[in-house]
């Protein structure tokens, strides 16, 4: 701690030293953006009707699942009192934008995903609950939850149902995710974070973040399955992620043209804190290598022809970067908007810690829970049709 | 054990069942009241604090008697109250030199000579505002608005999510290192409910600051408001504040 005050550049208010929010609260939107893009992707098949990204259909609800069974994880372990945190469900403030968390994370758990999930693997439940013996059948007996009608008039008013519950998921995906955005955006008293366009801007930087990890996510799982990617998804994909990252960066270049171009009273502090301790994650990591450098990598597959293996190849180098950079667009409003003070006079400094409740070592493991959860999964609803051969021997990586 | 025996102890169980549910219940209900003292009446007051700038000499015992009165950790991150002493050269009110060496508590070492421009202490603390941000933003109404204009926080409440003290302008909150909730100036709660002044205003060698409460129409602050220009900080956040300034130069933020 005494440490930090030596590394304190002009003036803050005492109380504003130490940061409140550490790398967990960057870990909270960059895991429900995730979410909300995964689900997004998921309801282009299902309500867009585009056939292309079939593939990557069940495995986006998955992956939505199994991040946000963990996106509550990082709020819960950054509470000084994480045993009282059922007060936001019991006595929710009306006032508060954080109190409805709670709720519009339950609605996007419980309402949604869940029983899109429900409806979509019913005829898989079934059939499983009745082929297959020991626990695992029981847990599928269960997961049916008594209803065995398999019959083309029901799984026809589940399908109905199923777009229906898709209609309204698309607007709450988008809830979920705005209103992340809104929680920084309405602090009035933090002009790095005060700005209507923050939802808009968090929306569209989740929908390019869930995008990017289920084009990852279905290439690797094509490569461990040592099956061939269908290319025409890929590049469906690829472009759907190319349009919400463009739409994204305009935006974003809207906020930053808006505030340069306005020059409040925050701008000098902001801008010298930009060119400053937030230089290599923000100019070069988020906007350099984590937007410029994929929006140029995808720019150039639709451009120039390419082979399958190359393009293939460009988008999992795109993808793998988006999330570098969306990760570091959460880090810089995050962490970036508490390392000047609200005096405008000076700046703090944020170190991590390792083996600390906040530090790196839990952010990692947090981070890679969901992947374990989506590994169980796959392996209890398989998101693919069962185990076609291999059309071809395996190469590595995938052949095309 | 006849029919009648049975039922009424059946209601009679379901009874006591029913009061002590409803007694622990209205114990969180009141654990969101402000403390309560004998013949202390919330509603007949609404307290601020006059500050005035020109009075304050930077000596610091107001952060120290604040530090001791609440039991504020001795270290130099959580302060209920601070002094700055600004330093403004020529016309650059943009850019006033700024320190608070331990929030002002052990005093200030010399630092600038006479003639070099101009040099002032600006005591800071909660100021307590009608429309505070802080209250707005907790999610589960820990921080709270008295009924005497005071703003509180429940402790026993409190998730320590940290959510109001990004949301308030003037860095007046922090988190007790030792509670994990949040912590702030409450002016002296304890005090003022019992008739007395704020550890701050009681340990002031010259009156810069001083409680008032704009609710007593015998109090002098009414006087004092139309007698004098006082300013409130960043009155551009619209959060109503009630610690009230004399004296403020420009520059301060």
């Amino acid at each position: 701690m005494e440490q930090l005050l030596s590394r304190v550049d002009g003036y803050m208010y005492p109380n504003e030293v130490e940061l409140q929010w550490s790398v967990l609260i960057v870990l909270y939107p960059f895991i429900t953006g995730l979410v909300a893009g995964a689900f997004i992707l998921a309801s282009l098949e299902r309500v867009f009707k585009v056939d292309a990204v079939k593939p990557t259909y069940r495995l986006a609800l998955l992956t939505a699942l199994a991040f946000l069974l963990v996106a509550p994880l990082p709020l819960q372990l950054h509470l000084g009192h994480p045993e009282r945190s059922a007060q936001m469900y019991f006595t929710p403030h009306s006032s508060s934008a954080m109190a409805m968390f709670g709720f519009v994370y339950l609605w996007y758990l419980m309402g949604v995903l869940l029983l899109e999930i429900w409806l979509e693997y019913r005829p898989e439940f079934v059939a499983f609950a009745k082929a297959t013996p020991g626990w695992r059948g029981r847990v599928y007996r269960v997961l049916t939850l008594g209803s065995y009608d398999v019959s083309p008039e029901a799984l026809h008013i589940d399908d109905r149902v199923g777009w229906a519950l898709t209609v309204i998921g698309i607007p709450s995906a988008f809830l979920l995710h705005g209103y992340v955005g809104f929680i920084f955006g309405s602090i009035k008293a933090n002009p790095w974070w005060s700005t209507p366009l923050m939802p808009i801007v968090f929306l569209f930087s989740a929908i390019v973040s869930g995008i990017a990890l289920v084009l990852l996510m279905y290439v690797v799982t094509c490569w461990l399955r040592q099956q061939r990617t269908d290319m025409r998804c890929l590049d469906t994909t690829a472009r759907y992620l190319l349009y919400a990252f463009l739409i994204d960066f305009s935006l974003e270049m809207l906020d930053l043209l808006h505030r340069v171009y306005e020059a409040d009273e925050s701008f000098k502090t902001l801008d010298f804190m930009v060119q400053t301790r937030l230089y290599t994650s923000q100019m070069v990591v988020q906007i350099g290598l984590g937007t410029v450098a994929p929006l140029a990598l995808l720019a150039l597959t639709q451009i120039v022809g390419m082979s399958e293996r190359a393009r293939r190849n460009s988008y999992v180098v795109a993808a793998l970067l988006t999330l570098v950079g969306i990760f570091a667009m959460r880090w810089n409003v995050v962490i970036g908007g508490q390392l000047f003070s609200k005096s405008f006079l000076g700046y703090t400094t944020y170190k991590m810690a390792f083996a600390t409740r906040e530090g790196l070592l839990a952010t990692v493991l947090l981070l890679l829970t969901p992947f374990g959860i989506l590994w169980g999964l796959v392996r209890l609803l398989p998101p693919w049709a069962e185990a076609p051969a291999p059309e071809r021997p395996p190469a590595l990586p995938a052949a095309s | 054990m006849t029919a009648d025996r049975r039922q009424f102890l059946r209601e009679t169980g379901k009874l006591l069942l029913l009061t002590g549910a409803a007694g622990l219940a209205f114990d969180h209900v009141i654990a969101g009241q402000p403390e309560s003292a004998p013949g202390y009446d919330a509603t007949r007051h609404w307290w601020g604090m006059l500050i005035d700038v020109e009075k304050c000499i930077g000596c610091g015992r107001c952060v120290a008697a604040c530090k001791e009165e609440n039991g504020v950790s001795p270290e130099p991150f959580y302060f209920r109250t601070w002094v700055e002493r600004y330093h403004v050269r020529g016309d650059d009110l943009e850019h006033p030199v700024v320190d608070s060496p331990h929030g002002g508590k052990d005093g200030f070492p010399e630092r600038y000579r006479t003639g070099e421009g101009k040099t002032f202490f600006v005591p800071k603390m909660c100021n307590h505002c009608a429309d505070s941000p802080c209250v707005q933003v907790c999610p589960v109404g820990a921080t709270f608005h008295a009924p005497d204009g005071v703003v509180l926080v429940d402790k026993k409440y409190c998730i320590g999510c940290r959510y109001c003290v990004q949301a308030c302008p003037y860095g007046c909150r922090y988190i007790d290192p030792a509670l994990h909730v949040v912590d702030k100036c409450d002016l002296c709660y304890h005090r003022i409910a019992q008739g007395l002044t704020t550890a701050c205003c009681e340990v002031c060698p010259t009156g810069a600051r001083q409680l008032v409460d704009l609710k007593d129409p015998e109090d002098p602050i009414h006087e004092y408001l139309r007698t004098h220009k006082v300013h409130v900080l960043k009155p551009h956040m619209a959060t109503k504040p009630k610690a009230f300034y004399n004296g403020l130069d420009g520059s301060v933020r």
